[in-house]
């Protein structure tokens, strides 16, 4: 009878915790908000940019994403370069969605890049998720900016 | 690392086995029971050297005892100014009156001795003031540097009696310390007691660490690496400190746990870029495949029977929560909402999966029931994700990050918690910024 109080400890305040479900929709990964400024950028060799960029949640190419690679495969066919892609996401999603989510982005450039014949032996993949951003910063832009495929020489 | 060995027995006098009492999520009532913690008395002062006369036990150890219970949220305690009766004989024979002319409605009282094998030897009651009898009595013996023990032994002690459920507080976690700049980050898995105190760091920084998880006995961790720029799953045994890779496919293996008897680790494969679930069993090293699906499937978590997996998946276009049996048949989405959900983890007692959900740009922590009904969202904020149970089920941590203006100012990750009501959501007290937090088990145990 005493401790009634710890008894009834509870659930009151959750009802105002609840958010109701609401008919409105979300709009999930605007397809179009890849990055596609040339800030960030870097080059594997004169007129070889070194990075795609995607939209959220996405992993598919877009024309300007094939154009850059189209360069690099050239470029990777001539030289024999080794590289690694590293895939990356923004920091708006959970870790390990992400990680999956950049091994899908880097797998996307790689798979392009053998279709344009560059040898299997010289591409590797590896994905940092989202914890290598190349711009820290939490705006609209920095994410777009994060959402990347970068082709980088080999050790 | 160090284990110590307790010799643990009850008083059976007075106590009345009858008077548990639950706690009931159905009822409302957010009024904390009002406690006095008071100080301990010390039994054989000539005893105590100068060194554990330093560690002041007959103050920190009711006063750990003091923040445990009120971290709960379901203890106020009282102001130890306002105890009026001197503590050895709040012990030995308490005046209820002057703890109920304060409001107490329950009273703990403890006595200190080292003991002639120069051990810490720990007695406490815990005592019912409205109905003027004791609840419970205990004993503890321990090596004096491990008072901090006894004291959550103790606080899990005074919780079970009174809410009729098994305590927390004598847990550690286990999580991704942080610092440095957020494009250059710096990981190290860390080890604390689930106060905060006892901060250990379990490996050096030099390689990315992500999402540690206990072993059901909390032994062993699970954890993904980046050594030698191979993104891999890990196996450490905490006590020897040796560590193995047990993710080692041609591609990046990630999002491990236990399962449930310990014997396997689920986790993701991801090959030519498409991630799905395998299993491997840490005797035999059998590997087994339990999604085959073009989508990303990862974030595995097995119910505590072991006879379901919940794991993420973007199958249907966008990552949402799935149930299937632990054989990988009869996969059915769960989650039904409006956004995404993520990180599915099953409650210890079954009948809850916890989740992320992200909904118009914010991030919610919540818990729904295992077929996806009865959702109930805890708390909202610009990033949280990653929950994990507290042994009992009564409580949720998970890491909290804040939004990053330029160059990386104002980024900072923090360990909260919540009750599962959604009342009490506290900030952890860690060294540094933190992330990817797991509960043990309950040590004592």
């Amino acid at each position: 009878m005493i401790l009634k109080n710890i008894k009834n400890l509870a659930l009151v305040l959750v009802l105002g915790f609840l958010v109701s479900a609401c008919a409105t929709s979300q709009k999930i990964g605007n397809k179009e908000d890849y990055y596609t400024g040339t800030d960030t950028v870097k080059f594997l060799a004169a007129g070889v940019p070194d990075r795609v960029f995607f939209a959220t949640n996405r992993s598919t190419l877009h024309s300007g994403a094939k154009a850059t690679l189209d360069k690099q495969a050239a470029y990777l066919i001539s030289s024999k370069l080794k590289v690694v892609i590293e895939g990356h996401a923004d920091e708006r999603g959970t870790r390990e969605y992400n990680l999956a989510l950049g091994s899908r982005r880097a797998n996307a450039v790689r798979d392009y890049l053998l279709s344009k014949g560059v040898p299997k032996a010289q591409l590797k993949t590896i994905s940092y998720g989202k914890e290598r951003p190349v711009n820290p910063k939490s705006d609209r832009l920095a994410w777009s900016q994060n959402r990347r495929a970068v082709t980088v020489k080999a050790n | 690392m160090k284990r110590i060995i307790f010799l643990i027995f009850y008083f059976t006098f007075f106590t009345n086995a009858n008077a548990v009492v639950t706690i009931d999520i159905t009822r409302g009532n957010l009024e904390p029971l009002p406690a006095a913690i008071s100080n301990f008395y010390i039994d054989n002062p000539e005893k105590f050297s100068e060194s554990i006369k330093k560690l002041n036990l007959d103050k920190n150890l009711p006063k750990v005892i003091t923040e445990n219970l009120k971290r709960s949220g379901l203890f106020y305690v009282l102001d130890p100014k306002s105890y009026i009766q001197d503590p050895k004989l709040s012990h030995l024979k308490p005046r209820f009156e002057d703890w109920a002319l304060i409001k107490a409605q329950i009273m703990v009282s403890g006595k200190l001795k080292i003991d002639e094998k120069n051990r810490l030897r720990v007695e406490f009651r815990l005592w019912d003031v409205v109905s003027a009898k004791e609840m419970e009595g205990l004993a503890l013996f321990a090596t004096p540097s491990s008072w901090r023990r006894i004291a959550h032994i103790i606080s899990d002690k005074i919780y079970q009696r009174l809410t009729g459920e098994e305590g927390y507080f004598d847990t550690r976690i286990i999580y991704v310390a942080e610092s440095g700049p957020k494009d250059q980050r710096v990981k190290k898995l860390a080890i604390m007691d689930q106060d905060g105190d006892n901060n250990k760091y379990l490996t050096l920084g030099n390689e990315l660490v992500l999402t540690p998880r206990f072993s059901p006995n909390s032994k062993m961790v699970t954890y993904m690496s980046y050594f030698k720029n191979l993104p891999r799953v890990y196996l450490l045994n905490i006590e020897t400190g040796i560590q193995e890779v047990v993710g080692d496919f041609p591609g990046m293996t990630f999002a491990p746990r236990f399962s449930p008897d310990g014997k396997k680790i689920i986790m993701s494969f991801s090959r030519d870029g498409n991630s799905d679930i395998y299993t491997m069993d840490l005797n035999t090293r059998v590997v087994d495949q339990l999604t085959n699906h073009p989508a990303i499937d990862t974030s595995p978590s097995y119910s505590p029977d072991g006879k379901y997996i919940a794991f993420n998946s973007d199958r249907n276009g966008q990552q949402q929560i799935y149930v299937m049996r632990s054989n990988g048949k009869g996969v059915t989405r769960i989650s039904k909402g409006n956004g995404l959900y993520g990180t599915p983890v099953w409650s210890p007692r079954g009948d809850l999966i916890a989740f992320t959900k992200i909904y118009k740009e914010k991030f919610y922590i919540g818990v729904m029931r295992t077929d996806g009904t009865g959702e109930r969202l805890l708390t909202e904020n610009f990033y949280q994700e990653a929950p994990s149970w507290s042994p009992n089920g009564r409580v949720l941590i998970y890491y909290r990050e804040t939004a990053a203006g330029a160059g990386g100012r104002g980024a900072s990750a923090k360990l909260w918690s919540i009750d599962i009501t959604g009342y009490n959501e506290i900030k952890l007290k860690t060294q540094t910024d933190a992330s990817d937090p797991n509960w043990s088990s309950l040590l004592s145990k």
